[in-house]
């Protein structure tokens, strides 16, 4: 039982190091942060700004060889071992370098491409989503379907080799960047529900697609809503066949499970620091001992992250497939977060009403939970993949199985 | 990186888990339960001929020279099988304190003997409702000889000797070895809630006793955090047995015309077992690790580990009867066992808020905890 790299690990990690340090500046603290500059007036957030740096920054690792690793050479990769892409990441992450915009098209995107495009495509698309040239997001979501992803009712249509959109998304992250997108659509509604559904890429500038901001209650507007009316889709952008979309989706989800991960925002190292400093009943409030109970738990838990982290990295470095344990991550740091910035504000007391410097990562923590709890698959919905697929417990029994899907009944939320 | 066992130390996790399955340990610690037995001798003497108590001792004192990580992989297996044996008492304790003494007269006398499963062995540490502190020891030892009182003993009436921690004079923690069979031992054996592990209350008069350090806090408080991992996977072993066996139960029960296993109350509840028993599972390697290693992380390490595998087996032990509904709640099921087992070692080697405080206290030590 050890922690050490393999000499072709630890050779690869040296030569990650060397090109990183040659090209980035080494983080002081874990906790620092690349910040792009100033905001450049009253109405921006400072994205186009995080866009530019984040776009430059990934050019020179494409252009170094040092992007999406383990994708083949031939899209724009590096051919890496699992291993080495792991190794990738955590020197990375030791060095103040932008991010933030590319997952979704590199995450998701990209292994559906890979899977279900034409070699022409593939050449086509996916050096330049390696290169973060061009962005990509995912249009699944929609106001009647979040976890229950294939009740979706954006209509495709097909005339002749041209397919019509009409419908709305909701919940696209990045649609007002994006430069394409993925989207699953329904093509036949007297199917059953998982049985019509026909999955397509489309360029996010074609007219009739209509992107507007939701702002969240964090403030921010990271989200989309993207209406399509009469948007015109090629039949050679189909990714997989007529009624599959279903299959295809699935492809797509089990890569964002893998690409959704630790919450960020306030964690125990916080919550230790501000007990440390903050007076409870006349001394410090870690030396109660109902607070050391709570912080004890924390750190359990994010120990148990760690590790668990660990064990998933040891199973790649002993070329076997990591076991279903990191199944747990979202839901536990999700809810971690939010208790811990709750928590955070409880022993501010009064003072944690006012925003400044100390009480901002609180309260955009305890704001920001409650999305990342929702993100990526509901903790209702990873608490049911749990069960069914890392378990082997039984579905759910659904009503709307085997039934046309304009016969499902629908609700007034709906 | 290879943060797992080896090949070898996984092929010994199950030979452990098939002799157990075969000698049928859940059924015997029922027996020992309902029983006159204070422990099932003939699954002891199996797991002493298959060299288990033999596991850390090295060749040269009859032992058979493996680690600690060998160890963590029978406790775990212990633990899945609520096994009624003294293995805890006498291999985590008394033959890793010994292990530990540089006294060579000691080793020699003692670990052979431990080994070949001759002679058992138990710490005696407490002394009253709560787990002791350095100031809460009384028992006095004085020229050779010990006396005062130790509470809830844990195989006290089973081993042949314990480690009683004592004052040793001046304001000084010692530990000495105490054949409990010498004059000025009285053993009480105690009803306790969970009689599959006998418990005692021993008092000394001025009882002969072996010096093993006279200034011993520190080693205890080591040998402490080096058990609290091997007590955290037996408690992660019986963990995942509760939560398959609620699984298990769920996917044969049926009620409204489906199995239980499909309705989401009872997945989830199964889920939040498998959460919270990965968690500890995952500190428990990184204890393991830390142990195997003589880590300066082992305090916290260890405390990590057994804080969240105690958590882990009270959550999976108590859902387990909730899933089994009233049938989990009857005497003939054997959700109860578990249960009775999970409070047990939780009680064992010091309570979860005694670990939570260690746990802090050894992060605000070391002043980087992540």
């Amino acid at each position: 039982m050890d922690f050490n790299d393999t000499k072709d690990e630890a050779n690869f990690r040296d030569e990650v190091n060397s090109w990183l340090s040659a090209n980035a500046d080494k983080k002081e603290h874990a906790k620092d942060i690349y910040r792009p500059a100033e905001m450049s007036g009253e109405n921006d957030s400072g994205e186009s700004n995080a866009l530019k740096d984040a776009k430059a920054w990934q050019a020179k690792k494409y252009d170094a060889g040092w992007a999406c690793l383990h994708w083949p050479k031939d899209y724009g990769g590096r051919d890496a071992s699992p291993m080495e892409r792991v190794i990738w990441g955590q020197e990375e992450s030791k060095f103040k370098v932008p991010g933030g915009f590319f997952e979704i098209g590199q995450g998701m995107a990209g292994p559906v491409l890979m899977l279900y495009a034409t070699e022409e495509q593939k050449k086509r698309y996916l050096p330049p989503m390696a290169k973060g040239e061009e962005i990509w997001c995912q249009l699944f979501s929609e106001p009647g379907a979040g976890s229950d992803l294939a009740g979706i009712k954006t209509k495709a249509e097909l005339d002749g080799d041209t397919w019509t959109i009409n419908g709305q998304k909701v919940w696209t992250s990045g649609a007002h960047y994006s430069d394409f997108g993925i989207i699953v659509t329904r093509s036949d509604f007297s199917a059953p529900k998982h049985k019509g559904l026909t999955y397509f890429f489309l360029d996010m500038k074609s007219p009739g697609v209509e992107v507007r901001p939701i702002r969240q209650i964090t403030g921010g507007a990271n989200f989309n809503e993207v209406y399509f009316t009469d948007v015109k889709i090629p039949d050679s952008q189909r990714l997989g066949e007529i009624g599959d979309g279903w299959k295809v989706s699935l492809t797509t989800l089990m890569n964002e499970r893998l690409a959704v991960g630790d919450a960020s925002g306030v964690d125990f190292q916080e919550i230790f620091e501000l007990a440390k400093d903050q007076d409870f009943n006349g001394d410090a409030a870690i030396s109660n001992g109902a607070v050391r109970e709570k912080l004890a738990d924390w750190y359990c838990e994010q120990s148990g992250l760690k590790y668990t982290k660990m064990r998933n990295i040891s199973a790649l470095s002993q070329g076997s497939t990591p076991g279903p344990e990191a199944s747990i991550t979202k839901i536990v740091s999700a809810n971690k977060l939010q208790d811990i910035a709750n928590y955070g504000m409880d022993l501010m007391d009064n003072a944690s009403i006012a925003r400044d410097e100390e009480t901002a990562i609180f309260q955009g923590s305890l704001l920001g939970a409650p999305l990342i709890r929702i993100a990526g698959g509901t903790d209702e919905v990873l608490k049911n993949i749990i069960a069914e697929q890392v378990l082997g417990m039984p579905q759910d029994i659904r009503v709307d199985k085997n039934v046309p899907f304009n016969e499902i009944p629908t609700g007034s939320k709906n | 990186m290879n943060f797992n066992f080896s090949e070898d130390q996984l092929l010994m996790k199950e030979e452990v888990k098939k002799l157990l399955d075969k000698e049928n340990s859940v059924k015997r610690n029922r027996n020992i339960l309902e029983g006159e037995e204070k422990f099932d001798k003939e699954l002891w003497n199996q797991l002493v001929q298959m060299g288990l108590t033999a596991t850390t001792i090295p060749e040269e004192y009859g032992g058979i020279g493996m680690g600690f990580l060998e160890l963590c992989v029978i406790a775990e297996e212990l633990g899945r099988g609520i096994a009624p044996v003294p293995f805890s008492s006498s291999v985590y304790l008394a033959t890793t304190a010994i292990l530990n003494s540089s006294n060579e007269d000691i080793k020699k006398e003692f670990l052979p003997k431990l080994a070949s499963g001759e002679i058992i062995g138990t710490f005696a540490h407490s002394e009253k409702a709560t787990f002791p502190s350095e100031s809460g020891i009384s028992v006095a030892a004085k020229s050779g000889k010990i006396t005062g009182k130790k509470v809830a003993v844990p195989d006290g009436d089973i081993a042949n000797f314990a480690l009683v921690s004592a004052t040793s004079g001046k304001n000084k923690i010692g530990l000495y070895i105490v054949d409990l069979s010498a004059d000025g031992v009285e053993i009480d054996t105690l009803e306790t809630f969970d009689p599959s592990r006998s418990h005692a209350d021993i008092s000394f008069k001025n009882t002969p006793a072996q010096e093993l350090s006279a200034d011993a806090w520190e080693d205890i408080e080591k040998l402490l955090d080096q058990s609290a991992v091997l007590f955290a996977f037996e408690q992660v072993g019986g963990a995942e047995a509760a939560m398959n066996q609620a699984k298990d139960y769920a996917m044969g029960r049926y009620a409204f015309g489906r199995a239980i296993a499909s309705f989401q109350a009872i997945k989830h509840k199964v889920a939040d077992m498998y959460i919270s028993l990965q968690l500890a599972r995952s500190n428990c390697y990184y204890g393991a690790w830390a142990l195997s290693n003589d880590a300066p992380e082992l305090p916290t390490a260890a405390a990590t580990a057994r804080v969240s595998a105690t958590k882990a087996f009270y959550e999976c032990s108590k859902e387990n009867i909730q899933t089994h509904g009233g049938m989990g709640a009857t005497w003939e099921f054997d959700c109860h066992l578990f249960y009775r087992r999970a409070r047990l070692l939780s009680s064992n080697i010091g309570s979860q808020g005694i670990w939570k405080d260690k746990l802090i206290t050894s992060l605000e030590k070391s002043n980087s905890p992540t």
